[in-house]
């Protein structure tokens, strides 16, 4: 077969990072695809193992740090998990308002991203001013923008500030006026349409098989949202559904932009929701213990797809090991069945749709 | 699932099916079952030596719907290694926590890659980092550490500056 390998990375401005695409192109069209990754590995799951169970908290902050509140808080719960903690319930409701705050931040920092993959620096700047307001939400309740090491094992570390909830309902109002202003820029753009319809499709089948998952797996029509299908916290109380993409051309950019477009609106009323149920006063966290024995695994959703915890003790204060399953590290598998039979200049548009974090990959 | 069509899900989990996932496999591989158990609600955990790997594996993705599997840790052990698999059932939510045994001297396993491609990636970072063989599987490269790189750094005996690193408080009262 004719054609001949480049690489794209690792120092390359659609990367979002450090990794390499080797892409095998035939003309203009990829034959084939390699991904090269690796570059960001720091070794947590050795590191993890030689520091106590609380104190890792602050490592798995740094794992993504785009969306480093639901990592922390998925290492808390597996962590919970394996020494049979129960977590206040209060404690419980301010995870989730903290994780889905943190899922529309991750949200529109992809968001900012994608449109200049696309050449639309608009909703670079527009994304970015939306998610200052969230970051601000951030800032008020952990004390940090981003690698915030709020979540602790057994709990959280402090309570809600003062008005908080005023707040929230303050952002998100100003906010869905602004994802209505999105709409117009980039769903009703026919040049939006034109490089994402039908651009790296994958087929359902291949996607469960290959380990894709979150918004890229619902985008092929799937309905698995692990917040309905595996309830962690209190999310089965909450009133909402998951956004799987229904329409025609399942699987592709377009589907994919979607489905993490439209989670953005479902984040903000999950927390309308938990501001009304939410507990308004009672104990936010519990004691742990010191040292733990077993083993116990915790799978959230993360704002990229599964994030899965799987924590062994031996007895000791510190993990025996550790094992972290981060969805892009999966769904980067698949991509060379995305990327085959499409044109090199899609290729950017396509790797964008997936929301790629390396740091989180890499490990 | 067969053809393209997507698979109509409720994306609710199921009462009751952790438990018969287990009886199923408790009756179809009895013998073989090393320690089974439900230790949490909608997971199962399953042991099993390494010579009946991937015939448990294709019963449960073929018979039981475990479509997908999620992760692949190897664990070592001071007497032993663990390959243990994550798999999912995306019709009921519930989770299956495979464990296989591999003896302490021969750390090889049978590739789960012909039935799950997720597999693929998986085990290579696992040979990466803890040095176990994956037999069959299409690609066994180093993916996370260079290609010359000499060592698998899970492993125990592979040292970490612990003491510049971290010291801990039990070690500074004089414990181990």
């Amino acid at each position: 077969m004719p054609g001949f390998w480049i690489n794209m990375g690792p120092q390359h401005p659609m990367t979002h990072g450090l990794w390499n695409m080797k892409v095998k192109i035939d003309g203009e069209t990829i034959t084939d695809a390699k991904p090269e990754i690796g570059y960001l590995h720091r070794g947590y799951e050795k590191i993890m193992e030689v520091r106590e169970f609380q104190k890792n908290v602050v490592l798995t902050d740094r794992l993504c740090y785009v969306s480093s509140l639901t990592w922390s808080h998925a290492y808390c719960l597996a962590a919970e998990k394996m020494m049979g903690l129960e977590v206040p319930v209060r404690g419980q409701w301010i995870r989730v308002l903290a994780l889905e705050i943190q899922r529309v931040a991750s949200h529109l920092m992809w968001l900012a991203a994608y449109g200049p993959d696309l050449g639309l620096l608009t909703a670079l700047l527009w994304a970015l001013r939306e998610r200052e307001l969230w970051l601000d939400l951030l800032q008020l309740l952990t004390g940090a923008r981003m690698n915030q090491n709020y979540p602790r094992i057994g709990g959280v570390r402090n309570d809600l500030p003062e008005n908080f909830d005023g707040m929230c309902r303050r952002v998100i109002t100003h906010f869905e006026g602004k994802l209505d202003e999105y709409e117009k820029l980039l769903h009703d753009s026919k040049i939006f349409h034109l490089r994402t319809l039908g651009v790296g499709r994958i087929s359902a089948e291949d996607a469960i098989n290959w380990g894709v998952t979150g918004p890229n797996l619902r985008a092929c029509g799937v309905n698995v949202d692990l917040r309905r299908l595996d309830p962690y916290e209190t999310y089965d109380e909450l009133d909402f559904e998951a956004q799987v993409w229904k329409g025609s051309s399942a699987g592709d950019s377009y589907a994919r932009f979607v489905c993490r477009f439209n989670e953005m609106r479902t984040s903000c009323d999950i927390i309308l929701q938990v501001l009304e149920k939410m507990p308004t006063s009672g104990a936010y966290r519990t004691k742990e213990p010191r040292r733990a024995e077993g083993d116990g695994f915790a799978r959230t959703e993360d704002s990229r797809g599964e994030a899965l915890f799987y924590i062994l003790g031996d007895g000791d204060d510190r993990p025996y090991r550790v094992k972290i399953r981060s969805p892009i590290f999966c769904s980067m598998a698949a991509t060379p069945l995305m990327l085959r039979g499409n044109k090199l200049a899609d290729l950017v548009a396509i790797l964008g749709s997936i929301d790629v974090c390396v740091g989180e990959m890499d490990k | 699932m067969s053809g393209a069509a997507a698979p109509v899900l409720s994306g609710r989990p199921v009462e009751g099916a952790a438990e018969e996932v287990l009886a199923q496999v408790r009756s179809r591989f009895g013998g073989k079952v090393v320690r089974a158990g439900i230790p949490r609600p909608r997971v199962v955990q399953v042991m099993i030596d390494r010579a009946d790997l991937v015939d448990v594996c294709r019963h449960l993705k073929e018979a039981l719907g475990f479509e997908q599997l999620s992760c692949v840790s190897a664990v070592e052990w001071p007497d032993r290694f663990e390959s243990v698999y994550h798999m999912m059932n995306y019709y009921n939510g519930v989770t299956v926590q495979l464990h296989a045994r591999i003896p302490k001297d021969d750390p090889k396993v049978a590739s789960v890659c012909v039935l799950w491609n997720a597999a693929n990636y998986h085990e290579r970072e696992a040979w990466d980092l803890m040095g176990i063989v994956y037999e069959g599987h299409p690609n066994l490269e180093r993916i996370l550490l260079p290609a010359d790189f000499k060592f698998h750094p899970l492993r125990k005996d592979f040292p970490q500056e612990v003491d510049r690193q971290y010291i801990s408080r039990r070690k500074l009262k004089g414990g181990k």
